[in-house]
C-alpha cells in the first residue's frame, strides 16, 4: 500500500504501546482471579471458622501457612492485588501530574514501594517459622514446636 | 366552527419568558481569567439556547463571542456545556431546562479557550487527522465499491459524528492532557476499521494501540451522554479495543 500522509506536527510516542494492552488485558484478568481469591479469602477466615473473626490469631495464620496450598493462594493474592493496585494508581498519575518529572518520581516511588511489600510478603509466606521464639509461651501448643 | 383566523392565533400564542443566562466570559486582551456575567433575556417557548445567544449579541452585548453555523444540529460548531453538560445550543431548547434558575453556559472544557465560547479545536482535529480518517483501498474499481446491508450496518452509528467536540471534551481523561486520542478520533477510527471496504483497519488499530490510544479509556461514559447525535461513543471504543486485543476485526 503506497498511502503515506504527512507526519503530524507532533507524533505521539510510539514507546510503550503493547506494554500498555498489556497492562489493560492484566488489569481484567487479575481483577477477575481476585475477586473469588478474596471471596474465599474472606469465607475461610471470617465466615466458616466456628468463632468468625475472634478464631483468627497466630495459631490459625500459623496452621494456614503449614500448608503449600494457602502458600500459594496467599501468595497469588499479594501478587495480584499489589500489582494491580499499583497499576491502578499508575493510570492515576499519570492523568492527574502534568509535569513529567513528578510524574516520573511518583511512578518510581509506586513500584519501589510495591516490589518491598511483594518481597516482604513472599518472603514472610514461604520462609514462615511459627516457632519464633521458644521462650515465649501461649503461640501454639507445645507439640508443633518441640525444637 | 373556527375560522381560519382564529387558528392562526392559537398557534402564534408562544409563551414568553424572562430566564438568566450566566455566560463564562473570556477577552484575551483583557482579561487574565475568565469571568461570569449575566443576561437577563426573554425568550420564546421555542428558543433554543442558541436563539438566546443571539438575542444577547444581537441586542446586549455585540462583543459575545461564540461559534455557530448551520444553527440546526448539522454542523457541529456550538457545542458548549450549558448547565454543565455538553451540548449544542442549537438543539438545547431552553424550556426544558430549569428555568426557575439561571443558565450557565461556558466554553467546552480541555481545549484552551480563545474568547468567550470559542476554544482552540486544533489539538482535537489533529487526533482525527492522526487516525486516518478517510477510506484506503489499493484498488482501482471501475464502479462503486459494493458492500451489503449488514456491512454497512457493523458502523453505521459511528457514521453519525459530526466532529462536535462534545465528546472528547466531556472525557476527564482527555481533561488531563491533550495527549488521548479521545472519543471523537476512535468514532471516526471505527468507522473506517469496520468498513468492509476499507484496507487499512492493521494500520489504524496499531496508531490506537498506543500509549495514549483506546486503552486510557476509563468507560466513564461521558462521552455517551454527552454526544448530540446518540452516538454509543463507549462502546464503539469498546469494539476497537477487543479488535486491536484480537490483532483483526
Amino acid at each position: 500500500m503506497a498511502i503515506i500522509i504527512e507526519q503530524p506536527d507532533a507524533p505521539r510516542s510510539r514507546k510503550g504501546a503493547q506494554w500498555e494492552k498489556r497492562a489493560w488485558i492484566f488489569m481484567r484478568a487479575s481483577g477477575i482471579i481476585l475477586v473469588f481469591l478474596i471471596i474465599g479469602h474472606l469465607s475461610v477466615n471470617l465466615i466458616l471458622p466456628e468463632h468468625g473473626v475472634k478464631a483468627i490469631d497466630f495459631a490459625f495464620v500459623a496452621g494456614k501457612w503449614a500448608s503449600p496450598f494457602w502458600q500459594v493462594y496467599d501468595g497469588l493474592m499479594l501478587w495480584l492485588a499489589l500489582i494491580h493496585g499499583t497499576n491502578g494508581m499508575r493510570t492515576i498519575v499519570n492523568d492527574y501530574t502534568e509535569r513529567e518529572w513528578l510524574r516520573k518520581s511518583l511512578n518510581i516511588a509506586l513500584w519501589v514501594v510495591a516490589a518491598t511489600l511483594i518481597l516482604l510478603g513472599t518472603l514472610v509466606i514461604t520462609t514462615f517459622d511459627p516457632c519464633i521464639d521458644p521462650n515465649v509461651h501461649n503461640y501454639l501448643p507445645e507439640l508443633v514446636c518441640k525444637g | 366552527m373556527r375560522t381560519a383566523g382564529e387558528s392562526v392565533k392559537v398557534i402564534g400564542e408562544v409563551p414568553s419568558f424572562q430566564v438568566t443566562l450566566i455566560v463564562r466570559r473570556f477577552d484575551p486582551e483583557n482579561d487574565v481569567e475568565p469571568k461570569w456575567q449575566d443576561f437577563d433575556v426573554t425568550v420564546h417557548g421555542t428558543d433554543r439556547v442558541l436563539d438566546a445567544l443571539h438575542k444577547i449579541k444581537w441586542e446586549l452585548d455585540g462583543s459575545l463571542t461564540f461559534r455557530r453555523s448551520c444553527a440546526h444540529g448539522v454542523c457541529g460548531s456550538d457545542a458548549m456545556r450549558i448547565n454543565g453538560r455538553n451540548r449544542l445550543a442549537c438543539k438545547t431548547l431552553i424550556k426544558d431546562l430549569d428555568i426557575t434558575q439561571p443558565i450557565y453556559v461556558e466554553p467546552i472544557k480541555g481545549l484552551k479557550v480563545e474568547k468567550d465560547l470559542v476554544v482552540d479545536m486544533n489539538p482535537f482535529y489533529q487526533a482525527y487527522r492522526d487516525v486516518k480518517p478517510f477510506l484506503i483501498a489499493s484498488d482501482s474499481p471501475k464502479a462503486e465499491r459494493l458492500q451489503s446491508p449488514e456491512e454497512r450496518a457493523r458502523f453505521d452509528d459511528t457514521t453519525k459524528c459530526i466532529l462536535c467536540a462534545a465528546c472528547t471534551t466531556s472525557c476527564p481523561v482527555f481533561w488531563t492532557d491533550n495527549q488521548y486520542f479521545g472519543p471523537a478520533a476512535i468514532v471516526n477510527a471505527h468507522r473506517f476499521i469496520f468498513d468492509s471496504r476499507d484496507e487499512a483497519a492493521e494500520v489504524r488499530l496499531d496508531i490506537l494501540n498506543d500509549k495514549e490510544g483506546v486503552w486510557r479509556c476509563r468507560t466513564t461514559f461521558n462521552c455517551t451522554e454527552a454526544c448530540p447525535r446518540g452516538i454509543e461513543v463507549t462502546k464503539a471504543i469498546a469494539e476497537v479495543k477487543q479488535a486491536v486485543l484480537r490483532g483483526r476485526v
